[in-house]
């Protein structure tokens, strides 16, 4: 698939859509909702309908503090969903430790964001919020 | 299907425009031999094509290079030309950007000027015009059909109480003109502004119509070699309006059937989203509206994703991710539509052209792809778990 297929297929204008978040949009992965009653289960919510991005996510943790599912359900542009839909690709499997180093920029830099997305690279912080206070609430 | 933002060359218009572009490149202000006499000729043509589409005297014509310009030479021109006796003006909150701005630039030049809010029908309520009118208050401008929700001002009316008040009547046709019926003046418009990509015409022109009798003063903006009655100095681009003059000559033929075609497809395309979608808001009066022009949110999906999503279609969204900001469309604000919602809005556009196949297609895709987005949104699992959204206290970040 040629780069600049994106830019034509999408009606925002001069912004290049990497092939990585549209994939990321196109075919989520970890769409979806754990038992939140579960003790096992710790979710995470942040962000504002009137702010145009709200984030839930999701982890299940096994006895040794091991992520061993994790799944989201945003309200966001497809930088948001590309976001997310990562950051649970990466959790799974590591520890609630490990997890907590993933950084907004790591996310930012694998999906190619563009400077021109700032205020979506502050996305990024929320993914990072998500997570804590997902992995706090567990 | 965001004609809104711009149409395609009508091929009759580009008939039209052809000879000109090739042959007949003539500057119209040259007088000593023929090629300026028939570019002239041509350009008096359009002129009186535009005046019979508005039922105004060619003599009242202007030509421009857009309405943005158009907007610029009517609001500066009048509010400048008459600075000594009034200093105020009066606008809505819905307007295109080139009028507030050009407002904007003049309240730092002294000027005072009120932006009149709306009704969430997001038409001026005319009672607070009224109010609104001072003493030394030159301009009222109001646009005709909005270019977000398509809805429409009472024109008329507003001609009359301006008339009534002796303020000058400026609106910003540019999304109605060649698409409604518009008469300056049994409306009592003094000014209009029109726009030639809006209406199957070329891009890069367009046309101020300024009132002579009774008699509206303008200084000009563009200084020059006095071109257009020295309202508009430069050379007046031949080919361009004779573009703009054969769009409104054929709008004028085209425009009833046209509506009625528009008509039925928006109806389609509006019936068909909500009949199979639950929380569909139209925003707009659905009365007063133009109608290929929808702006409908879809509750709990972003504008953008929604837009992601529906490739192969063109349209345009009042989301804020689509614009430079974080703020969403400021006429969905001034509309009263909430926060969230207004996050959530597209705006579908039906032409002259549009197709039945196209409105089905965009419709299909549409209700696939909201049911999609609503499946992996927050906030629509938590509306189905009886959660009162209004009740959360979201997190700031």
């Amino acid at each position: 698939r040629s780069p600049r297929l994106p830019a034509r297929e999408l009606s925002a204008p001069a912004r290049l859509y990497h092939k990585k978040v549209v994939d990321h949009y196109e075919n989520p992965r970890n769409v979806g909702s754990l038992d939140k009653t579960s003790k096992n289960v710790g979710t995470g919510l942040v962000g504002a309908p009137a702010c145009g991005d709200v984030m839930k996510l999701q982890i299940q943790v096994d006895e040794k503090g091991k992520i061993v599912d994790a799944r989201f359900k945003t309200f966001g542009c497809g930088s948001a969903i590309a976001s997310s839909s990562l950051a649970t690709e990466w959790v799974k499997g590591k520890t609630v430790e490990e997890a907590l180093t993933i950084k907004n920029t790591d996310i930012a830099k694998e999906l190619c964001l563009p400077p021109v997305k700032l205020h979506c690279s502050r996305k990024e912080g929320m993914r990072n919020i998500s997570l804590n206070s997902s992995m706090e609430v567990y | 299907m965001d004609v809104q933002a711009t149409t395609p060359l009508d091929p009759r218009v580009l008939d039209a425009m052809l000879p000109y572009l090739i042959n007949y490149y003539g500057n119209p202000h040259s007088r000593t031999h023929a090629y300026g006499w028939e570019s002239e000729a041509a350009m008096e043509r359009a002129r009186q094509q535009v005046a019979s589409l508005i039922g105004a005297d060619p003599r009242e014509i202007i030509f421009t290079s857009g309405a943005t310009e158009s907007n610029n030479i009517a609001i500066k021109g009048v509010a400048r030309f008459y600075r000594s006796r009034k200093k105020h003006l009066i606008t809505t909150q819905t307007e295109h950007k080139c009028v507030l701005d050009s407002c904007r630039s003049l309240e730092a030049e002294g000027f005072q000027v009120t932006y009149l809010p709306v009704q969430k029908s997001g038409i001026i309520d005319l009672k607070e015009l009224e109010a609104a009118i001072q003493p030394d208050t030159s301009l009222v401008s109001v646009m005709t059909v909005n270019n977000e929700i398509g809805v429409k001002q009472p024109i008329a009316e507003i001609g009359q109480i301006c008339s009534s008040r002796k303020v000058y009547f400026h609106t910003d046709a540019a999304q109605a003109v060649g698409k409604i019926p518009l008469n300056v003046n049994d409306m009592k418009i003094d000014l209009m502004s029109i726009s030639g990509h809006k209406i199957y015409g070329p891009k890069g022109v367009g046309a101020i119509y300024i009132r002579r009798r009774p008699r509206v003063r303008v200084e000009a903006l563009q200084s020059g070699g006095g071109q257009e009655r020295g309202m508009r100095s430069g050379t007046v681009p031949t080919p361009l309006v004779v573009g703009l003059g054969a769009a409104c000559e054929v709008a004028q033929q085209e425009m009833e059937y046209d509506h009625k075609r528009i008509s039925k497809l928006a109806e389609r395309l509006i019936q068909n989203i909500m009949k199979s979608l639950p929380d569909v808001v139209m925003n707009g009066d659905p009365e007063h509206h133009y109608p290929g022009c929808i702006n409908l949110s879809f509750a709990y999906v972003e504008g953008e994703s929604l837009l992601m999503a529906l490739k192969d279609v063109a349209l345009s969204s009042g989301s804020a991710c689509t614009s430079a900001s974080l703020e969403p469309s400021y006429v969905l604000r001034a509309i009263g539509t909430d926060e969230d919602l207004a996050h959530s809005s597209i705006r579908f556009g039906i032409g002259r052209f549009t197709t039945e196949e196209e409105v089905d297609y965009t419709v299909e895709k549409c209700i696939q792809h909201v049911k999609r987005l609503r499946e992996m949104s927050p906030l629509w699992e938590m509306v189905q778990d009886g959660i009162d959204l209004k009740s959360i206290k979201w997190t700031q970040h």
